[in-house]
């Protein structure tokens, strides 16, 4: 077991890549009552084409089945694996994005058997036909409940203009059409292929004492017989640079209209120290352009084009990048104008000093000590940097480092006006 | 040892209460204005801490006043409205880096009090009125923050179901204030209201994270004096008592339908039979190994999320579920049949002690969060009682089978309030 000490932040992480090919992370937390754990599988909405193990041909299933598959991974033979874990005192939970699937429970008493169940639960499928149509009622109410939603809409229409291709733009639960063809098989090869632990990654933090709770996973582990498993590989279409759509409208039932502005990334393939230094440089761009200590910010408010739904994130991950800026608005129009104006306009030279960038990286390095107060998200936020082969303790010295070139650079590769789209919600008429 | 050790400090106008503890690597300061929950007040209450957030005296400009914050390291600075039972609380937050983490040493906790005071008591203020520019800017957010309750329909269909249940009483008052009462309100107005909320309010400040005592004491009591008060209780409201069961049924332009189910539970937060109630409401809807998530989701196959919740101060429980419009005869009378079986003892020992181990952790978890530890400790100045987070679970380990029977006999419906689409069949 490796130990990694972070002096500064004066923490710990212990560290270790087992036999089978699972990587274990345990950060000790004084002082907190709970123990957060999570079990994740590199495997998320987007990865619906690929080659099963053992198999010649590559195979397309089904919008909504890596969430579908995560539902389904609670019920067993013998019952749902919630009763269990809140039998042990614990609360549990899952979730499914573009990229991961994650399963987690965090509890302040039986922590050694509740991480036994977490373990146990995820390599121990148990899929029935009967159990998969069960499902599809209640999945078909989540999707309707997100129909309704104006801002999940607003979120995964700008996502759909930007793509012409990629999966990123096919929404996470799938439709009720696309799941109604999912079957218990689909479910078996999905998970043989994405679910061996070399693929995945433990995180445990809370106040633990990591020998022990690593001889524990170890045990388990040696335990279950996991062959070999050959690199998985995922096969996606080319995509163009540019936006697909330039604007898409929706009209729903609404008061308040709502517009955001979108920009697809222009280098969707980084990893590693590139990535965090793209990703941290346009975090801080935004920051500069948009923070609530901007101009910008104040002229959009002073103007009543903005309220305080107004936000703005930049997100990228293997083979997808985008930024997202807006808000609820009176004039969804004038909005996009204005914000699309201020992005090109970041370009010229001189648009940010070097004083509005150290105040905005002293601003965000305070945001991430305030972060790290939470264990759930040092599991989470760790887990998706080492998917991508980051370090999210890398995260202070990177924001120290980085200089108004960099933030230059990055706005000089992002913003470029055939990579904008733009999405509104509107009162029916 | 303790839970969390609270001190509790009697300060000019104020009481000061102290959380320390090493956990964090940020400190935090919670103010609390308290006051009844009044049609007259709640809209002013509403706007007041938008304004005094926004300038103050030596940061005219927002884009200043977020620039200093941004120079503490990202201090962040945080308002907000809440109902707990009849009363109207206001809280202003402020959370800041512990240098112990930082590179650069210089001491930020005072600086952090500086800054409270400074948008708590130096507001931009000229002739006896708030900033005319900021009142106006702040009032037109309020609206749209009052009307975004339309656009989001879980939301929605919970303020509706509070609205029909409470008629005439003041818990049917909108967090955020009456939409219609905004327009009226004016520069001076609202500075007026001000000096009476900070002469009146039943005011507290919280201070959580790696502090001494005697700093938070002395920063305090030189930065923030106030005069003393005997703070208002509310009045006690007339209760809708009713005959039937109040339905209402309204139609929008929606795919799911949202069923909102209110019950009286006739017991509020000190109580003897709080505790019983707590796990009365956890085996009946409150988690996901409850009654409710079981029959109504994973049996029935009707619903992706179901589950009910306890408003503490004023007696209410809450279901919430969204479900096709052509399923709600079905849900409701599976609801209904739930609360029976809570009403006739109808619950394994196994899912007591199960709920009462989930609640006690959810507790414990609650309060690894600075804003947790608040909320809990809170409950106590609200009521007026002196819980112990350790009495609560330990009065909650006592309750027995035949006391959370008892006490969901007490549990009445009182609203069912259902919005539905409009293609509903019959």
């Amino acid at each position: 077991m490796e130990k990694i000490t972070f002096d500064q932040l004066q923490e710990e992480l212990y560290y270790e890549k087992l036999d089978n090919g699972l990587d274990v992370y345990i950060l000790p937390k004084k002082g907190f009552n709970k123990t957060y754990a999570t079990f994740t599988t590199k495997y998320g909405s987007i990865d619906n084409h690929f080659l099963p193990p053992g198999k010649e041909e590559f195979i397309k299933v089904p919008d909504g089945i890596a969430h579908f598959l995560e539902h389904k991974l609670f019920e067993k033979e013998d019952g749902d694996v919630f009763q269990q874990f809140s039998k042990q005192g614990a609360s549990a939970n899952a979730f499914t994005s573009f990229t991961r699937t994650a399963y987690l429970f965090s509890s302040t008493s039986n922590v050694e058997l509740n991480l036994e169940t977490l373990i146990d639960f995820v390599q121990d499928p148990y899929f029935t036909e009967k159990t998969v149509e069960k499902e599809k009622g209640i999945i078909g109410q989540e999707i309707t409940m997100y129909d309704d939603n104006p801002d999940w809409r607003l979120y995964f229409g700008l996502i759909e203009n930007m793509f012409k291709n990629h999966p990123v733009k096919i929404d996470i639960a799938g439709t009720i059409e696309s799941i109604s063809h999912i079957t218990k098989d689909m479910l078996y090869e999905c998970y043989e292929t994405f679910y061996h632990p070399s693929n995945m990654l433990l995180f445990i933090v809370g106040p633990v004492d990591p020998d022990q709770i690593m001889s524990q996973v170890k045990d388990n582990q040696s335990k279950k017989d996991y062959k070999e498993m050959p690199e998985i590989k995922r096969q996606f279409e080319e995509e163009p640079p540019e936006a697909a759509e330039k604007k898409k409208v929706l009209e729903m039932n609404v008061q308040t209209s709502k517009c955001l502005v979108g920009i697809k990334s222009s280098t969707p393939n980084q990893s590693g120290k590139e990535m965090l230094i793209n990703e941290m440089s346009l975090n801080v761009l935004l920051d500069i352009l948009f923070g609530k200590s901007s101009e910008h910010y104040s002229t959009l408010y002073n103007e009543g084009l903005i309220d305080d739904t107004f936000s703005y994130d930049y997100t990228q991950e293997q083979g997808f990048g985008f930024a997202m800026v807006g808000g609820d608005t009176n004039d969804p129009d004038r909005l996009a104008e204005t914000l699309q104006k201020m992005l090109l306009d970041s370009r010229e030279k001189g648009a940010i000093s070097q004083e509005t960038l150290d105040r905005t990286k002293k601003k965000k390095i305070g945001a991430f000590l305030r972060a790290v107060n939470s264990p759930e998200y040092i599991a989470n936020q760790f887990t998706r940097y080492a998917f991508n082969e980051m370090d999210l303790f890398d995260v202070v010295p990177t924001l120290e480092s980085i200089t108004l070139e960099d933030v230059e650079n990055a706005a000089g590769n992002l913003i470029s006006e055939d990579r904008f789209t733009v999405c509104q919600v509107v009162p029916k008429k | 040892m303790a839970v969390i050790s609270e001190t509790v400090k009697p300060m000019n106008g104020y009481k000061l209460h102290v959380v320390k503890t090493e956990k964090y690597k940020t400190n935090t300061l919670v103010w609390k204005m308290k006051a009844p929950l009044e049609k007259s007040t709640v809209t002013l209450r509403s706007l007041l801490p938008h304004v005094l957030q926004s300038s103050s005296s030596s940061y005219p400009a927002t884009g200043k006043l977020r620039a200093y914050l941004d120079e503490l390291y990202g201090a962040t600075l945080f308002v907000d409205l809440a109902k707990k039972g009849e009363y109207h609380v206001i809280t202003i937050s402020v959370e800041i880096a512990n240098e112990k983490f930082l590179s650069d040493p210089t001491p930020l906790l005072k600086k952090a009090f500086q800054f409270l005071a400074e948008i708590l008591t130096k507001p931009n203020v000229h002739e006896g009125a708030f900033d005319p520019d900021t009142v106006e800017k702040e009032k037109r957010t309020l609206k749209q923050r009052i009307q975004s309750v339309y656009d989001d329909k879980m939301r929605y269909s919970n303020y509706r179901l509070v609205q029909e249940m409470c008629k005439n009483e003041p818990y049917a008052l909108h967090v955020h204030g009456e939409k219609e009462d905004v327009d009226s309100i004016t520069p001076q107005s609202l500075y007026e209201y001000y000096q009476q909320a900070l002469e009146q309010d039943e005011l507290d400040l919280y201070v959580i994270g790696d502090v001494e005592e005697a700093d938070a004491e002395a920063y305090a009591g030189e930065l923030l004096t106030f005069e003393k008060r005997t703070p208002q209780a509310a009045p006690s409201s007339p209760v809708n008592t009713r005959e039937s069961v109040n339905e209402v049924r309204e139609e929008q332009d929606v795919k799911q339908g949202k069923l909102n189910i209110g019950y009286r539970t006739n017991v509020v937060y000190g109580d003897p039979e709080y505790y019983a109630l707590q796990v009365f409401n956890g085996i009946f809807g409150g988690f996901s190994h409850s009654k409710l998530f079981l029959n109504v989701r994973e049996k029935a196959s009707l619903a992706y999320y179901v589950a009910s919740r306890l408003e503490s101060h004023k007696g209410l429980m809450m279901v919430m579920s969204g479900i096709d419009n052509n399923n709600y005869d079905q849900a409701v009378s599976i609801i209904k049949e739930q609360l029976e079986a809570m009403q006739n003892g109808d619950f394994t020992e196994q899912e007591m002690e199960q709920t009462k181990a989930v609640i006690k952790n959810q507790l414990l978890e609650t309060v690894d969060t600075a804003r947790g530890i608040v909320e809990v400790l809170y409950h106590n100045v609200v009521s007026g009682k002196e819980i112990t987070l350790q009495t609560w679970m330990d009065e909650m380990d006592k309750v027995t089978k035949e006391e959370i029977a008892a006490t969901a006999k007490k549990v009445s419906l009182d609203t069912v309030y259902f919005l539905t689409g409009k293609e509903a069949g019959k």
